[in-house]
This record gives structure tokens, C-alpha cells and sequence, in this order.
């Protein structure tokens, strides 16, 4: 009998003597904020991971995005992302299948995200237009992130309605609270060990 | 280099051992009453909702157990689908091999992992490393365990046991011979040895082929695994390498992509005592152009249906592995993780071990002895474990095998003596002095050194003879810190 067959035939007699709920469980749900609660909410449980947060009006955010660099950085950028934000940028470099070294030897990324938890300060990215493959926003040391207001959403169970799509049609998903960080050592919190060492969220509203 | 959990004495006789290493019980105080009083400022955050949502994660994996065979399915026809290659394992040999043969078929000899609770309790970095494959652990507390030829002795904080100055000492002493070596100027600042773990590991992120995984949850509905980590090493190698290995309990399914949400509201705050950990990576098979464009599954029973078969017992397979229940358990707290016995340790470890591998062995009959019912685990538990009413069970279970045997098990007197020293400062005392003596005869047999530096006993005499001769005990040490404090007053006084 091949393994497969094997376990299955162990659960199922496991089992003989349970009848299985079918439907699926609904987690409780918590009161819906006001669309200024939301972002502000968004802006101050980001800030508490030690990430940089900013708000920024849509006529400003090219230039604002442009002015986060220095002169001579080397900006990735994926594509699908708005070409004003690409035009404002003195360093470009554009994925065309850039090798683990190339991003390596990257200064920065930026990028857009799917969606903005409040509650939790998370930004997740579906990896779609503007986004880029998940190693882009990984290796580079400087993660700028552009979330825009509708894209805010109160808690995780939102987040999860929202995401369903991008995860049926195959698509990896990448929550982001906070620079990577370690407690491993005397739980003392070390913000930035594998993961980009600064995450810099801006909030278009 | 790795060392495993295998011949460890039973609970009750590691345990005085651990309740002998005073620097052990202040990390352990230290780290488990920090991370409790995080849980407990975010659980009262929730307010209301708390109670709901345990229930709502207790009803997701035990619908998902209850109906296991169908969502195990289910996830197959989905991960197969989505370009995976399912693999299934009978138990830890079949699993190890199963990577050793993918990491052959791809002539490397050398595989990235992700810390992971599953490949350790399948043995898999001995066996690779057996057939000439190093398996290098990424996550700063698995990398501190593995240069030091260590144990982990907590679920979220493996290295918990080790202070800064030891941390240095060991990436100065090791970090060498497996690679890019520490930098000399290295001071013990957790910042600093951090940074030097991130050199130390990216040359191997950039250039390994071949990296292995476990997984949070299987998502049956859509074929997605879901990794939760806080470094961005789990990141590294779900991503860089060109094939992926993720091994995977069976009991992680979650039926559908919804039902993740309680999970992943409760994980984080039961585990880091954070609203949300840094990263958390979901994938579904192969996406083209981005990732892994080989990826494997190794759906793994290894007692997994043995616990499933137990009526009582089988709600231990909601576990999340948050480790919120060694955080609160008085027991733990004293004793520390190594004294279990096995990469699961605490309140879980002691129902989760008997329940994965039956009764028999003396080391994993102890186990569910190794607790005072006092019911804090399951209080903590975010999926509602009745960790205490298990224990219960698995006693008489234990009491049942050992209905035949003529001379009363050592355990049985040496865990009501654990129970009775546990219980008072004053009593611990008299344990520790006790410990100190025989220590002190025991040490004329000193035959080795244990990792750490910490004299190791021979072959010991009398009963204790039959796992001495394979293994090392290690030696409790001639006087406790307790007692030497007393005598000298601090120090104070010289005593030398
Ligand atoms: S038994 Fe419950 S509290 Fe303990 S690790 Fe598992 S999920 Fe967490």
C-alpha cells in the first residue's frame, strides 16, 4: 500500500466515530471605525513598529517619493509602477529578471501594495502591477511602500475578504508589519535582520 | 554538529538537573514574564472579542481534523494543480528521505531552512548532514543552537538559554568553520550580533539552490501554505532558492482561505505578544517568474493519526505552536524546555509526546506527570487545548501499561518528589543542596564535557547504569548559586 493510501485509511478510521461540522467558521467582528479613525489608526499602529509613516496628498507623492532618496541610490522599481513615480526617480533600475546580487547591490525599493490593515499596521502586498516579484522587496535593505486611503481596511477579517481573489487565481501574498526584527537574543527587540532594515510607508489620502 | 533529543532521561531527573542551573531559571523567568505580560496587555486589548475568537480558532481546526481526510484531498488536488509535487510520509524516515532525494536529484550539498518545528521532530539536519548534505538553520535563535551544538529549549525563543556574552563567544568561536566568519571587533550588543548573523547567513541565502520549510497552515481550498515569521529568513528561503521542500503535519490543514482570519488574529498575540509578526508569507504551488519554480510537499502523518485515534486526546492537533501555554505554566517556568525531552516541549510538549509515540518509553511516560494541573495552559490556549483534562487522561493511560510491571517505576517516587520540591522556595532549597551533593560524588566519575562547559558523568553506577552507558548526563554542579549566596553573603564574604 502506497504511504498516501496508507494515512488516508488511518485518519478515516481514526475518524469512524465523528461526524464533521461542514460549514465554515465566521471569526467574531469587531465595530466598523469611521474612515478617519481608520487611517489614522493605520498611520499610528505602523509608526508602532518603528516604521517611518507619512501622509501625503496624490498631487505631491512623485515628488515626495523622488525626495526620500539620495542623489546617487539605486532605486528598484517593478513593473506597473505609476510612471510618474518612475519619472521622478534620478536612479531607476527597472526588474528585467535582476539576479540575487544585483538586488543585493541595490540601495532601495519602491513599490505599491494591495492593502492596509489599521488594526494591525500591516501592508500586504498580492505581488500584482507595481508590486513586483516577492524578492524585490526583500533583499534591497530600503522598502518605500505607497498605500492609498482606500485601500485601508479596519481589521484581518476585511483583509481576508479583500485578498480572496488574488489568492484564488494563484497569486503569493506578503504581509509587512514593521522592519523585519528579531527578540532572540535576551528578548531584547533588534529591528532588521534578513528583511529590509528600514520600511518606509506612504499613505496617499 | 546538530544534536538530537534521543536517550534523554525522564522528565523528573532532567528536571532537577535544570532546577540546579540558576542562570537558566532567570532567563527563563525573565523571557516567559515579558512575553506574558505583552499576551495579556493585547488579549485585554481585544476586550470582548477574545472569547469569540478563541472559539472560532478552536472551531476551525477541529472542523478541519474532524473531516481530515477529505481537506487533506482537497489541498493535493489544489498544491498539485498549482505546480507542487505531493509527496506523502509515513513517518520521520520517509519525510528526511524525501528531501535527501530532492536535494540529491539537484547534486547540492547544502540546504537553507527556515526554523521549523516539524524537521526537527523528524531528525531531518542528522539525516541530511548523515548523506553529506549540511542543513543550515537561518533563524537567529535555531543559528545560535546549531553553532553551539545545542538543544532549543523553548518553541519561540529556542536560545533562551543562552546570554548575550555566550552569543558572542559562539559566533566568534564557530561562525568560521560554517562560512563567513564573525568580524573580530565583535562587542555583545544584541544589534551588533544580529548584523553579524545577517552577513553570516546572506552569502548562503544568495547562493543556496535548495530550501526547506514547514508551514503556519495548509490552506486546503486554495493548495496555499502560509509561513509567520519576524526575521525575513523564512522570506529568504521561500523565495531565493530555486526549489522549495516544505514539510507539513497533516494536522495543519485549515479548510478554506477565510477561516485563516481567526488563526491570524490569534498566532501572533498568543505567540510574540504582537498584533501582527513582521512577515508573513502565504504561496500557492509555483508562480511563474517569481520564486521557487520547483516546489515540494511532504504531507507528514508520524503519529499524527496515532493522536487522532484518541478520543480525548486527539484536540491536541488544534495546536498552533504559539507556545503561549509553557509561558504560563509554573512547571516550564522552573524547569526550562531541554527537560522534556523532545523539540516539544511544555504543557503541549508533555500531552503532544505521548500522544505522537504511545506509552512505553520511560522518558515520554513521565511526561504527563510533569505538570500540577493547575490549568493556566489552558486558559492561555488561543485554540482552546483542555491541556489539563489530557493530562489526566494520558495518566491513566500511562497506569494502564504499567499495570503488569512487578517493581514500581523510579519515576513514579521521583515525580511525587519534583511535585513536592516545585511547590516551595524552601523545599527547592533542600533539592538543590541534595543535587549539589550527589553532584559532588557523582563528580569523581567525570568522564566528559557537555556543550557549555558543563561537566558531563560517565557511566554512573547502580540503577541509573542503563542510560549511562550509551549517553552523557551531565553533572549538577557541587553548589548552587542559592547556597553559595547564602554562605557567603553575596559574596561578600569570602567563601571562595
Ligand atoms: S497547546 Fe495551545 S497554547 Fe500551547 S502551543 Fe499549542 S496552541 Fe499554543
Amino acid at each position: 500500500m502506497s504511504a498516501r493510501e496508507e494515512i488516508l485509511g488511518r485518519v478515516r478510521a481514526a475518524l469512524a466515530d465523528v461526524a464533521p461540522a461542514t460549514e465554515p467558521v465566521v471569526g467574531p467582528l469587531a465595530v466598523e471605525p469611521t474612515d478617519a479613525e481608520r487611517l489614522d489608526l493605520f498611520v499610528e499602529r505602523v509608526a508602532d513598529y518603528r516604521a517611518v509613516v507619512e501622509r501625503v496628498a496624490e498631487a505631491d507623492l512623485a515628488a515626495h517619493v523622488a525626495s526620500l532618496f539620495a542623489p546617487g541610490d539605486r532605486v528598484v522599481v517593478p513593473p506597473g509602477l505609476p510612471e510618474d513615480l518612475v519619472a521622478a526617480l534620478a536612479h531607476p533600475v527597472a526588474d528585467n529578471a535582476l539576479g540575487a546580487a544585483d538586488l543585493d547591490a541595490a540601495d532601495a525599493v519602491v513599490t505599491t501594495a494591495a492593502v492596509g490593515i489599521a488594526e494591525t499596521g500591516t501592508i500586504v502586498l498580492d505581488h500584482g502591477p507595481g508590486q513586483g516579484r516577492r524578492a524585490l522587496t526583500l533583499v534591497p535593505d530600503r522598502h518605500v511602500c505607497v498605500v492609498r486611503a482606500e485601500q485601508v481596511v479596519a481589521d484581518v477579517p476585511q483583509a481576508v475578504t479583500r485578498l480572496a481573489a488574488a489568492v484564488r487565481s494563484g497569486q503569493p501574498l506578503t504581509w509587512i508589519s514593521g522592519p523585519s526584527a528579531t527578540s532572540d537574543i535576551e528578548l531584547d527587540r533588534v529591528e532588521g535582520v534578513h528583511g529590509p532594515r528600514a520600511l518606509h510607508v506612504v499613505l496617499v489620502d | 554538529m546538530s544534536r538530537t533529543f534521543v536517550g534523554m532521561p525522564p522528565f523528573p531527573t532532567a528536571a532537577r538537573e535544570a532546577l540546579a542551573d540558576t542562570q537558566l531559571r532567570h532567563n527563563l523567568a525573565h523571557a516567559t514574564g515579558v512575553i506574558r505580560a505583552k499576551r495579556a496587555a493585547l488579549v485585554e486589548e481585544q476586550g470582548e472579542v477574545w472569547e469569540p475568537l478563541r472559539l472560532a480558532g478552536a472551531a476551525v481546526k477541529q472542523r478541519a481534523l474532524d473531516d481530515l481526510a477529505t481537506h487533506l484531498l482537497t489541498l493535493e488536488e489544489q498544491l498539485t494543480s498549482a505546480g507542487a509535487t505531493v509527496h506523502w510520509a509515513r513517518d520521520a524516515a520517509e519525510a528526511s528521505q524525501v528531501v535527501l532525494d530532492v536535494a540529491r536529484a539537484h547534486d547540492v550539498d547544502e540546504v537553507v531552512k527556515v526554523k521549523s518545528m516539524v524537521t526537527a521532530e523528524i531528525g531531518l539536519n542528522e539525516h541530511l548532514e548523515a548523506h553529506g548534505v549540511a542543513a543550515w538553520e537561518t533563524d537567529l535563535a535555531e543559528l545560535i543552537v546549531q553553532l553551539a551544538g545545542d538543544l532549543p529549549s523553548h518553541i519561540l525563543v529556542p536560545a533562551i538559554h543562552r546570554n548575550r556574552a555566550e552569543v558572542r563567544e559562539i559566533f566568534l568561536r564557530e561562525m568560521a568553520s560554517a562560512g563567513r566568519p564573525a568580524p573580530a571587533d565583535l562587542t555583545d550588543e544584541p544589534a551588533v550580533l544580529a548584523a553579524a548573523a545577517r552577513e553570516h547567513l546572506r552569502e548562503k541565502f544568495l547562493r543556496a539552490k535548495v530550501g526547506v520549510s514547514g508551514a503556519n497552515f495548509a490552506i486546503a481550498e486554495t493548495g496555499s501554505l502560509v509561513v509567520v515569521e519576524s526575521e525575513g529568513n523564512g522570506r529568504m528561503c521561500l523565495t531565493l532558492p530555486e526549489v522549495l521542500v516544505s514539510v507539513v503535519g497533516i494536522e495543519k490543514v485549515v479548510p478554506t482561505w477565510a477561516e485563516l482570519d481567526p488563526l491570524m488574529r490569534l498566532l501572533p498575540r498568543s505567540s510574540t505578544g504582537e498584533r501582527m509578526n513582521p512577515y508573513t508569507s502565504v504561496w500557492s504551488g509555483v508562480r511563474e517568474g517569481d520564486g521557487p519554480q520547483e516546489v515540494h510537499v511532504v504531507l507528514l502523518d508520524n503519529g499524527r493519526t496515532r493522536a487522532l485515534a484518541d478520543q480525548v486526546g486527539r484536540q491536541a492537533l488544534r495546536c498552533i505552536r504559539c507556545s503561549a501555554c509553557l509561558n504560563v505554566c509554573p512547571v516550564y517556568e522552573r524547569t526550562g524546555g531541554h527537560a522534556y525531552g523532545s523539540v516539544y516541549p511544555g504543557p503541549i510538549g508533555a500531552i503532544l509526546n505521548p500522544l505522537l509515540h504511545g506509552q512505553g518509553d520511560p522518558q515520554t511516560d513521565s511526561l504527563p506527570y510533569a505538570s500540577s494541573l493547575c490549568g493556566a495552559c489552558f486558559e492561555a490556549c488561543p485554540v482552546r487545548i483542555d491541556i489539563p483534562e489530557v493530562l489526566v487522561h494520558l495518566r491513566t493511560q500511562v497506569v494502564d501499561a504499567h499495570r503488569s510491571d512487578r517493581v514500581p517505576k523510579a519515576e513514579a517516587a521521583a515525580m511525587r518528589a519534583t511535585a513536592w520540591a516545585f511547590s516551595d522556595a524552601s523545599r527547592l532549597g533542600l533539592v538543590e543542596r541534595a543535587a549539589g551533593l550527589s553532584g559532588r560524588v557523582l563528580g569523581r566519575l567525570t568522564r566528559s564535557t557537555l556543550p557549555g562547559g558543563r561537566a558531563a558523568l560517565g557511566r554512573l553506577p547502580g540503577p541509573g547504569a542503563a542510560w549511562t552507558t550509551a549517553r552523557d548526563l551531565p553533572a549538577p554542579p557541587p553548589e548552587s548559586f542559592r547556597a553559595w549566596w547564602a554562605r557567603t553573603d553575596g559574596g561578600r564574604e569570602d567563601g571562595s
